[in-house]
């Protein structure tokens, strides 16, 4: 029963590392601010998320488990507000510049 | 080589790395947003080395609210960065200015690398009194009980930083609001997230300082979370900033020193010496102390950041 568990933390917490990785690429790689944000939602919302997801079943009960998917929440939550803020930012930047 | 000390390794050198970047940054936002990362680092620092009150301190204070305000400081000199960039230092400052550095760190080295080994540590005492308070956070003991002076004056150094802020201000602006006034739209995300998010802040902060006497968390830790909240309302144009005249305000500023003086005269009166609590009351009074300051913190914090006032209270 433990190597199961085992088993889907090592998948999901892996999964949730490949979308962090994938999220730093795009960050380093995409040209601009929006592009860029678009990238680090991944690793925010789904890499977090798998991460989370993974670690629930180890943390020892039904309130830390819950506990970690708040955090979860409210990374999702903060994280879709201040993407806006920054594309916001972002684009009334360049209508400055133009 | 267990996987544990490849990442304390890993960690090690991510935090002297970021570092290194923060020197030698040319632009100062992006030195502070630097900063901030770095903070986050030391967090898990802290964090490995089991110290997880002084992560919680390094993660809201350090990185959170020291970051804040370094974003605010590097936006102000903005406008005239890059003339002062321009600027060469003369042939002898240069040289003078990098001696001086060089000293200063080979100093700090020596200091580090010449520690008593082992370091002499109160942690035994500390742990065997832990029973005095009634409280079962060692850390928290220390600092309200064992070493509550040096508590004590920490809050009165930030009021003094708040009145060395304050007195930035124009003679005919005293008295008045910090900051720019925040226009509030209804539609904006910034909107949405002010209305949710403080009510789930303002509970986890007076969460971690409940928490306090039994695990790690504290009345800074929660203190600072809530200035957080309120700086995002003020941010937001939810509610203006407050006249740094008003009384409320002036009382808020003062309740935690003021508090920890009157149990601390209090217990000279007793008879037994400054800062002693009688044994029965500690905790309630503990704990009254730690409410106090936890106000104190998050309108110091707060107004900290919001700056010196800019505009007549009236407006």
């Amino acid at each position: 029963m433990s190597s199961v568990a085992d088993i889907f933390t090592v998948i999901t917490v892996t999964a949730g590392a490949f979308f962090f990785m994938a999220g730093t690429v795009g960050l380093l790689r995409f040209p601009d601010a929006l592009t860029r944000l678009h990238a680090l939602t991944k690793a925010d919302n789904l890499g977090l998320g798998l991460v989370v997801l993974g670690l629930m079943p180890r943390a020892g009960g039904l309130l830390p488990a819950l506990k970690l998917a708040s955090v979860w929440l409210l990374v999702l939550f903060t994280g879709a507000a201040v993407s806006q803020l920054i594309a916001k930012a972002a684009r009334d930047g360049d209508k400055d510049d133009n | 080589m267990t996987i544990d000390t490849v990442l304390d390794c890993g960690l090690t050198a991510l935090v002297l790395a970021v570092g290194c970047w923060i020197v030698v940054a040319r632009d100062s936002f992006a030195a502070a947003v630097g900063f901030v990362a770095y903070g986050l680092l030391l967090t898990l620092v802290w964090v490995r080395l089991d110290a997880i009150d002084v992560a919680l301190m390094e993660g809201a204070v350090g990185s959170g609210l020291t970051g804040a305000l370094l974003v605010r400081a590097s936006s102000r000199l903005r406008t005239n960065e890059q003339s002062e960039a321009a600027e060469q230092p003369g042939m002898i400052v240069r040289p003078v200015a990098a001696l001086f550095s060089a000293i200063v760190s080979a100093m700090l080295g020596a200091a580090v690398l010449y520690l008593p080994d082992p370091a002499p540590t109160l942690a035994p005492e500390a742990a065997a009194n832990a029973g005095a308070t009634g409280m079962a956070n060692p850390v928290t003991n220390v600092l309200m009980a064992f070493r509550a002076m040096d508590t004590m004056l920490e809050k009165v150094v930030l009021l003094v930083a708040l009145a060395g802020v304050w007195s930035l201000a124009r003679d005919s602006l005293w008295g008045g609001r910090p900051g720019p006034r925040y226009r509030t739209d209804p539609k904006a995300p910034l909107t949405f997230l002010t209305q949710v998010l403080p009510p789930l802040g303002i509970v986890a902060g007076i969460y971690i300082l409940w928490e306090g006497a039994d695990a790690p968390g504290g009345a800074f830790q929660g203190g600072t979370i809530i200035a957080a909240m309120w700086l995002l309302v003020m941010m937001a144009g939810l509610a203006d900033a407050p006249p740094i005249s008003r009384r409320a305000v002036r009382l808020a500023l003062i309740a935690g020193p003021l508090l920890f003086l009157i149990v601390g005269f209090g217990g000279l009166w007793l008879g037994k010496a400054f800062l002693a609590y009688p044994v029965a009351y500690a905790k309630p009074l503990l704990l009254a102390i730690e409410f106090a300051m936890t106000l104190t913190v998050a309108v110091t914090l707060g107004l900290l950041i919001a700056g010196p006032p800019e505009r007549n209270g009236a407006s």
